[in-house]
């Protein structure tokens, strides 16, 4: 009886498999939230490489480099890659690393479907990557032209490539939600000792709200491409207004998943953020119990308002009323947040190393990017910016700031506790100032042109519109190229070496929390002590 | 051993509810078919068709307007699945608002056997819709004809005169399809359909029948 529980726990404190074997049978949150934070960084790669090709195409009025399906194909991409690819799978990287050693777990509460959830990605990006691919071969029928929201009746007829799309976003629905399941039950249930949900850290509260979110309304979505399926394949007419379906119904469930989505991106990247600002304003997060309200609130109001990005469909007054007046609400508990942020800043002992700064661009180009969204949010307003370059503006001043930016500060200010060696501060601040200046120059014109009439998801455009795009490209390309520079600043981190500094367990001097007890690196297995909260 | 039980427990219960709601919302959003549909019926709140009954019908008594009239147009198509000839003998008709006026569609079976067919109308511009008042329409049943029949189809209506100034011109179209005896049944196929020919008979328009 002795020997057995004696071999049970030396199988528990060996160190890290060798091989492929420790990747690909991987049951370590450490390990599989390291496999997620690579598949996004590559994903961020290839999103970031069609969005340059698209504005290289658009330098100039007129079709140049690629063909119009192409051009469109290329749209759908970069948002499914980017949103699907990147930012999702690098927030649950982040979620997998941390939040076991935030609560004081040994480790996630049910590794072995963990280690499905990642592995799931890698099928669906090959399935993703093949939609774009089939059309260029004979017989692979035409290019998905419909963009990332594949609207029927045009998705209903677009080629074969559909068919794949339709299936990466389901195994990537299967991959969020079992990941969601998983942090879920791992914060309910394997919180340390002492530590009540109103004792939780910031960004665990931000994932458990982002996790049910994901679980309430992924699976819609799957439902709606499942009904496309069938109308592409089995003769059904869910969507088909000729035979009795509705293709607005399609528009609904989309943003029923859509609109919650843009709040998913959102909320961890604000957890980050509660932890990136104290840390370097050296104070407590302000208001912690008002951040965790307006969070719900959040997620409550956005789970209802879907139908703000459909305003032009024909809804009676009364429906547009209600979504307008719903959308500018969610504009209070959000503004709460970024009071939040700027209290805690305030008399501060304040560092500007790079998590700081990107928090501080975070506050001052999220709240930009939230007040274009009240103005699209006014229903009169709104007939005319729908479906301007005004909106692509809007949306990424939003999730770049709100989505991205959040996870590189997650990265900085993580990865010398991930790799043990403090990252080269110089070129991370370098790479800071690059990347926000390319991010404004891109996309700040954008907002004038969609003022002046220019549509988006269009190759072409009219000559008035030249100069502006023209600005536009050139910062996407200092933008775009700027993130080679992360990936340097990333590999010589976890390469180490005599240049870098070693990080102390506690990474920063005025970071708080369980996470930084462990060491830098942690061992491979933490906390299997669950340590006791006061 | 005793708390990493419960602990184990818990997670199990936990993971199943999550489970069992990720599947409920998969189910939700088939739901969303035919609740859409109820919704949009009971709170006017998207199609455009089903305003008709919330809208303003026309108001029994009001003089006729004599100097206004407005150009209806009739426009007609057929779902490739029937395989049917249809169309309007008149395509523009000059109409008075408040006065009835009686057109007829030809519609003849190409195939040799027995198709039931059901015809959803639209009125664009879909502000006009609630004004449209279709007093007897083919619309309003599934219509029978056997191999190579040919049949006129009456419609009958009145355009109110509260059809707002601005609108002079009006597109009345009518979009024929199969119904199959297995579609009826299941009625999965064709949700807008049956609310399209609930909302095409309303109590409204024979009231006002009945008036004039």
């Amino acid at each position: 009886m002795t020997t057995t529980t004696m071999s049970h726990d030396d199988a528990h404190h060996h160190g890290a498999p060798t091989g492929w074997k420790r990747w690909l049978y991987s049951t370590n949150h450490k390990d599989i939230g390291t496999l997620y934070l690579l598949f996004a960084l590559t994903m961020l790669f290839l999103g970031g490489a069609s969005a340059m090709l698209i504005r290289a195409e658009l330098f100039q009025p007129g079709i140049q480099l690629i063909d119009p399906d192409l051009y469109n194909n290329l749209v759908t991409n970069h948002a499914l890659l980017m949103i699907f690819g990147a930012v999702m799978p690098a927030a649950a990287g982040l979620a997998n690393w941390m939040i076991p050693l935030m609560i004081g777990a040994p480790d996630m509460a049910l590794p072995r479907m963990n280690n499905l959830s990642f592995w799931i990605l890698p099928a669906a990006a090959t399935m993703l990557i093949l939609s774009f691919v089939v059309p260029f071969f004979p017989g692979g029928g035409t290019q998905i032209n419909t963009g990332w929201t594949i609207y029927p009746p045009l998705s209903v007829q677009v080629g074969m490539s559909m068919d794949f799309l339709i299936f990466a976003i389901h195994l990537l629905g299967i991959s969020s939600i079992l990941a969601s399941i998983n942090i879920i039950v791992t914060l309910l249930n394997m919180r340390a000792p002492g530590m009540t949900l109103m004792k939780m850290p910031m960004f665990c509260w931000t994932w458990l709200v982002t996790a049910f979110l994901l679980i309430l309304v992924v699976p819609v979505l799957a439902g709606g491409v499942t009904m496309l399926l069938f109308d592409r394949h089995f003769g059904t007419s869910f969507f088909d207004a000729a035979g009795g379906g509705d293709p607005v119904l399609f528009q609904h469930l989309f943003w029923f998943f859509g609109h919650p989505e843009v709040y998913i991106l959102l909320l961890p990247s604000i957890g980050v953020l509660s932890h990136v600002i104290p840390t370097f304003a050296r104070k407590p997060l302000f208001g912690y119990r008002s951040m965790v309200g307006a969070m719900l609130a959040v997620a409550t109001i956005g789970m209802v308002v879907w139908a703000h990005h459909q305003y032009t469909i024909g809804m009676s007054l009364g429906a547009v009323t209600y979504f307008m007046v719903g959308t500018i609400l969610i504009s209070i508990p959000v503004g709460l947040m970024v009071f939040n942020f700027i209290a805690t800043m305030w008399r501060g002992a304040m560092t500007f190393e790079t998590p700081m700064l990107f928090a501080v661009g975070i506050i001052l180009m999220f709240t930009f990017g939230g007040l274009s969204g009240v103005m699209l949010a006014v229903v009169p307003a709104d007939m005319q910016y729908h479906d301007s370059m005004f909106v692509v503006a809007h949306f990424h001043y939003v999730l770049m700031p709100g989505a991205v930016f959040g996870l590189f500060a997650g990265v900085f200010y993580w990865l010398p506790k991930w790799t043990g060696n403090m990252y080269d501060e110089r070129l991370g601040k370098i790479f800071f100032w690059v990347n926000v200046i390319g991010f404004n120059i891109t996309f700040f014109p954008q907002h004038f042109l969609g003022l002046a009439g220019m549509p988006r998801r269009i190759i072409d455009y009219n000559v008035m519109f030249t100069e502006f795009n023209m600005l536009s490209s050139i910062g996407a390309m200092i933008f775009g190229f700027s993130h080679l520079l992360f990936l340097y600043i990333v590999i010589q981190t976890i390469r180490g070496g005599k240049s870098l500094k070693k990080s102390e367990n506690r990474s920063w001097e005025g970071a708080k929390g369980l996470e930084w007890e462990v060491g830098s690196p942690p061992d491979f297995h933490t906390w299997e002590t669950a340590p006791q909260i006061k | 051993m005793n708390p990493a039980a419960s602990t184990d427990s818990g997670r199990r219960r936990t993971t199943l509810l999550l489970a069992g709601l990720a599947l409920g919302m998969f189910a939700f959003g088939f739901a969303m078919v035919p609740l859409y549909n109820l919704l949009c019926q009971v709170t006017g709140v998207q199609s455009v068709a089903i305003r008709s009954n919330i809208g303003p019908t026309l108001a029994v008594g009001t003089t006729k307007d004599g100097k206004r009239e407005v150009v209806v147009k009739f426009d007609t198509s057929v779902h490739p699945n029937l395989p049917w000839e249809f169309a309007a003998v008149e395509h523009r008709l000059l109409v008075t608002p408040g006065e009835m006026y009686e057109v007829i569609f030809k519609a003849r079976n190409r195939s040799s056997s027995q198709v039931v067919g059901q015809a959803i109308p639209s009125v664009v511009p879909w502000q006009a819709t609630p004004y449209f008042n279709k007093i007897e329409c083919f619309c309003f049943n599934r219509q029978l004809l056997d191999g190579g029949e040919s049949a006129d189809m009456p419609l009958r209506f009145i355009v109110s005169p509260d059809l707002p100034e601005g609108i002079n011109s009006l597109t009345l179209a009518y979009n024929f399809m199969k119904l199959d005896a297995s579609e009826e049944q299941t009625g999965t196929l064709q949700p807008s359909s049956a609310t399209a020919v609930k909302s095409d008979s309303p109590k409204g328009s024979l009231h006002v029948s009945k008036g004039t």
